[in-house]
């Protein structure tokens, strides 16, 4: 298969792509009943509406929860790799990745101890 | 299988990484400017992947790895300075910090 | 389960025992973090003597790893190397945070808190350095690189100063504000010049670019336009850590706002590993393919033309300048400057040795001396961060003529007199740039050095000769700040005097 032919499946597939959205958009349009009233015409959106100013301060706790969330959702970018590689790899990566683990877990104990963990 | 050579990726890693640091120079909302950093990150990221690719190596990988962690450590950072400053000065635009001149 | 090496086998192969110098310092500050968490207020002493034994710790170990400095070797699969450059830089990565810590305990005594993440954040950052200068692999580089800044941001932030009618100044804020966008602007330039030196070379080892880059540069495809524009990006990147022209914008706001010591250390340690990361890219990896014509490298004019502006433009803002930190964040930019007329130097082949070993006197110097007059800048600077200007320094000597003789030495040695540390550095390099035909570079080094003595001797001058009727100025500072200037005058006074200490102690150094 040569470069042409990959984009044209592309060109075709930008083409096709929009068609399929629009097109029970437009069956619907064509065979609904026009009834409008002014619930059903205003905009929907999930919930009730807002009441005051969305642009609201948060507690700083959140971002304390945030921060070691953060920790540990990157941790998995090293231990996946580490896991999948696990029955053919080194003493040394085997010592590496448990040192990492370790290094992580200080710093929990660390964020546990300063009351990181309680929600005030 | 690899009909499409590592140039595009590049060019593309390089617009994304123009754009990234234009948007350095030119915002002046401190969370915009994180996120422009973050896009020339990533750039590099796509760039490093791109290449990967080419060698057949994994050492590309493994960098990105690296690069994708200092981000969220930075970021951390960045923003534990952006909710102090807020919370000192109800505003996290950059050129309210002008103590210091001359 | 595994290839199953014997755990001997594995720290042989591995080599660890080279790295430990900087293992040791982190694994140390991992221990200091839970002794911190449990020693409590009443203890809180603990942490500084932690961080200091700590310091004493990695350097006993360095001694022994580079003892017989002859041989280098590369640990860590080759990501790590230890050579007698990694040795001496270790050292005076030590002494400065020592230093710095000693500086640091006076600053948090006096501002009344306690706080050992203070301590564990600077041994951090130190460890970051040390792996720096021994980083081989451009993933090294970068992720020592992030480890020597992160917890410079965050210390640049560590405490907003109260001005005198006790509202929040918010100047330290501001700075690791500053500080940390720029960073991480910078880190990006760094990553995206990596990676194209890597898509071009195909490796990220130092080394291993070496003896691919001369084929690449032949091909004259794509790849070498990669390797060009990375090198560049490189250069960038690396340029806004060590604060040259023209990417030094943030330099003076981010000196003048941060905590004095913390502005003490980031303008010793980030330029250390950033000059550390700069000789080894440009000098080992890229030396020998941009060899264009004449054994000169191709990065050489451009090098060069960066350590000009810097040096003109940092010795001239310096001239203006009123706030004493303001005025050393400049003069640090201008030293910076002499640092990069070595790299420079360090492009012509057969130079490279004796530029190298002219940068690391250099940076040994600048050490001593820039860590010195930060620390008398303390004794002078009020609390809340006032009393930091130039007229605030006048009739020192009355009031405190043993310090003001310490501050007189200092900027003696930052201009370049003879015997002072300063002028070992700046001879060493002025006669490795001559050496390698950059004359007009070396010119434009002494016609700077004499600017730079206009707003060094105004320090003296307002010290010594202006007219200081009024009241003695009172002693602020604790005993730690005192023993910081004394360390760093014995340091200038020494490598000064028996000038021949320096180059014999870099004399084993080569790194290309």
């Amino acid at each position: 298969m040569n470069v042409l032919n990959e984009w044209a499946f592309i060109g075709m597939f930008a083409v096709l792509a929009p068609i399929f959205p629009a097109l029970p958009i437009v069956i619907a349009w064509l065979f609904r009943p026009r009834k409008p009233n002014v619930l059903k015409s205003s905009t929907y959106e999930c919930g009730v509406e807002t009441i005051g100013d969305t642009w609201v301060q948060f507690r700083v706790q959140y971002y304390i929860y945030g921060l070691i969330f953060l920790v540990f959702d990157v941790e998995m970018v090293f231990l996946f790799p580490w896991a999948a590689a696990y029955n053919e790899m080194s003493l040394f990566g085997f010592v590496a990745g448990f040192l990492f683990i370790f290094l992580l877990t200080d710093a929990l104990f660390y964020a546990w101890q300063k009351n990181a963990l309680e929600w005030k | 299988m690899n009909a499409i050579g590592t140039e595009p990726y590049i060019i593309l890693s390089m617009v994304l990484f123009l754009m990234g640091a234009l948007g350095v120079l030119i915002r002046r909302n401190a969370i915009l400017l994180f996120m422009s950093v973050e896009l020339m990150l990533n750039s590099a990221n796509l760039a490093l992947v791109a290449f990967a690719r080419e060698w057949g190596q994994v050492d590309g990988h493994v960098f990105v790895f690296f690069v994708m962690t200092v981000a969220a450590a930075e970021v951390a950072i960045g923003l534990a300075l952006i909710v102090n400053i807020f919370r000192e000065r109800q505003s996290i635009n950059i050129d309210d910090l002008q103590q210091m001149r001359g | 389960m595994f290839e199953s090496p014997t755990i001997a086998e594995f720290v042989t192969q591995s080599n660890l025992a080279s790295t430990l110098p900087g293992t040791l310092l982190v694994a140390w500050t991992l221990l200091l973090v839970l002794v911190d968490l449990f020693a409590g207020d009443e203890r809180e002493h603990w942490t500084p003597l932690g961080a200091c034994l700590g310091l004493g710790v990695s350097f006993v170990a360095n001694l022994f790893v580079y003892a017989p400095a002859a041989d280098q070797q590369t640990a860590l699969y080759g990501m790590f190397i230890a050579d007698a450059f990694t040795g001496f830089l270790n050292i005076v990565i030590l002494v400065a945070t020592l230093l710095a810590v000693l500086m640091s305990r006076d600053y948090l005594m006096r501002a009344g808190i306690h706080r050992g993440e203070y301590y564990i954040l600077t041994l951090l950052s130190s460890a970051g350095a040390m792996f720096m200068v021994a980083a081989n692999d451009l993933i090294v580089v970068f992720v020592a690189l992030e480890l020597l800044s992160i917890p410079l941001y965050i210390l640049a932030a560590f405490r907003s100063i109260k001005n005198d009618g006790g509202e929040l100044a918010l100047k330290s804020e501001e700075s690791g504000m500053k500080y940390f966008i720029l960073g991480a602007f910078s880190s990006a330039f760094l990553v995206f010049g990596a990676a194209l030196v890597y898509g071009a070379s195909g490796t990220t080892n130092i080394p291993q670019i070496l003896e691919v880059a001369p084929a690449v540069v032949d091909a004259a495809s794509s790849a070498t336009f990669y390797l060009v524009v990375g090198t560049a990006l490189l250069i960038v990147g690396l340029g806004f850590k060590v604060a040259v022209v023209p990417f030094h914008m943030w330099t003076p706001d981010v000196y003048e706002g941060a905590p004095t010591p913390v502005t003490a250390l980031m303008s010793v340690t980030a330029k250390i590993g950033g000059f550390a990361a700069l000789l080894r890219i440009l000098v080992t990896a890229l030396s020998v393919l941009l060899l264009v014509d004449g054994g000169v490298a191709a990065w050489q004019t451009t090098i060069s033309i960066i350590a000009a502006l810097t040096l003109v433009l940092g010795n001239f803002v310096a001239i203006s300048q009123r706030n004493l930190k303001r005025m050393l964040a400049y003069s640090s930019i201008a030293h910076a400057g002499y640092i990069m007329v070595a790299l420079a130097a360090a492009g012509t082949a057969g130079s490279a040795d004796s530029a190298t070993q002219g940068a690391l006197v250099y940076i040994l110097a600048y050490m001593f001396t820039n860590l010195g007059a930060f620390a008398v800048v303390m004794t002078i600077e009020r609390v809340d961060g006032g009393g930091g200007n130039i007229d605030d320094i006048t009739g020192l000597a009355r009031s405190r003529p043993l310090l003001a003789m310490a501050m007189t030495i200092f900027m003696l040695s930052l201009t370049g007199i003879p015997l002072t540390a300063g002028f070992v550095g700046k001879f060493m390099v002025f006669a490795a740039a001559v050496q390698a035909g950059l004359v007009g570079l070396a010119v434009i080094g002494v016609l700077t050095s004499v600017v730079s003595a206009f707003y060094y001797m105004r320090v003296v001058v307002n010290m010594y000769l202006r007219d200081s009727s009024g009241e003695l100025l009172p002693a602020l500072e604790t005993v730690y700040v005192r023993w910081a200037i004394n360390i760093a005058l014995a340091g200038t006074l020494i490598f000064g005097i028996f000038y021949p200490l320096a180059s014999n102690l870099v004399s084993m150094v080569s790194i290309a």
